[in-house]
């Protein structure tokens, strides 16, 4: 458990599971969520600007379905470079534009050696490759193998969800 | 497979100005209108349309990962022929929130997560003993982007 966390109340966590599902369309949103949670509006307000001041909250806006904007190619990158170097390596990655999620995670010898995970998005595969071939370019000899794993279907995806 | 949708550049500037920062104050459409030279009312009628089409998600908060619980990404090797069905097996299941079909020998990637790390333990041995088949547990060790969103 994060500290965050532990400092996360009952009514926080009441907060997050309504408000995580999408806020209302109303010109008075936060003021609809306090009504339904039995709240006072300003003691929401006030509790979600600490929440995303504490980092519990990374962000609040809007979330577009990338697929139906045209965006179908999700490449996942994964890349096998020196352990010693990955902190540096993963900073670099993970602060081009065109990567939305950069993440270091083990390796599961023998079956799986790669050790950086680099989510990289596209109209198509061609554009996925393009960029895969910029990482490896940056990375010049610390890429000691690297794949592009192409999603074919997505079977679920609800959201990293508190539950209530 | 579902068209892709066009979008005007005033609903394009929408999307990617709002993404994060989305206003914490009581109007915050109204906010966002004046910001964007509109009026409250033609905003939150654009973002029912974008939602409408399909292209609008939701307006909402985005939770730090292991901020209530433990998550790990996994991986399972299925053999083709029953890569269907022991997908439908593993989206069943309550701690999966995030399943996707690669091409790769490992074929199905899923995220898990649960109150702590060893349910996530117990979650992947439910997965082993239903599926016959062992997955791979990749949880995160570090996070070098910090998911703002991306430009459209």
């Amino acid at each position: 458990m994060s500290e965050s966390s532990d400092l996360l109340d009952e009514t926080d966590r009441r907060i997050i599971v309504a408000t995580q599902g999408g806020l209302p369309l109303v010109a008075e949103p936060y003021g609809a969520v306090a009504d339904e949670l039995g709240l006072d509006v300003d003691d929401v307000m006030a509790r979600m600007q600490r929440m995303l001041d504490g980092g519990l909250i990374r962000r609040i806006g809007a979330v577009p379905n990338h697929y139906a904007l045209g965006y179908r190619a999700n490449g996942m990158s994964v890349w096998d470079v020196p352990d010693e170097d990955i902190s540096e390596i993963g900073k670099m990655v993970g602060d081009l534009d065109f990567v939305s999620h950069c993440y270091h995670r083990p390796r599961h010898l023998p079956y799986w050696s790669y050790n950086l995970f680099a989510m990289v998005h596209g109209r198509d595969r061609d554009e996925v490759s393009d960029k895969v071939e910029r990482i490896a370019k940056l990375m010049g000899i610390k890429d000691r193998r690297h794949e592009i794993l192409y999603s074919h279907r997505i079977l679920k995806k609800t959201g990293l969800r508190f539950t209530a | 497979m579902p068209a892709v949708q066009a979008i005007t550049e005033q609903e394009r500037a929408l999307l990617n100005s709002y993404q994060r920062d989305f206003p914490l104050q009581a109007r915050p459409y109204a906010a966002m209108a004046d910001a964007l030279g509109m009026d409250e009312d033609a905003l939150l009628a654009m973002l029912r349309g974008l939602q409408e089409r399909g292209i609008l998600g939701r307006v909402g908060v985005t939770v730090r990962p292991n901020s209530a619980g433990a998550s790990t990404l996994a991986a399972l090797a299925v053999p083709p022929a029953r890569l269907d069905a022991v997908a439908d097996q593993v989206s069943a299941l309550k701690s999966v929130n995030h399943n996707y079909a690669r091409e790769h020998d490992f074929n199905l990637w899923f995220v898990l997560t649960a109150a702590d790390d060893a349910g996530l333990d117990q979650a992947l041995a439910e997965i082993a003993s239903t599926t016959g088949l062992t997955p791979i547990k990749l949880p995160l060790d570090a996070e070098y982007h910090i998911d703002l969103g991306f430009t459209l």
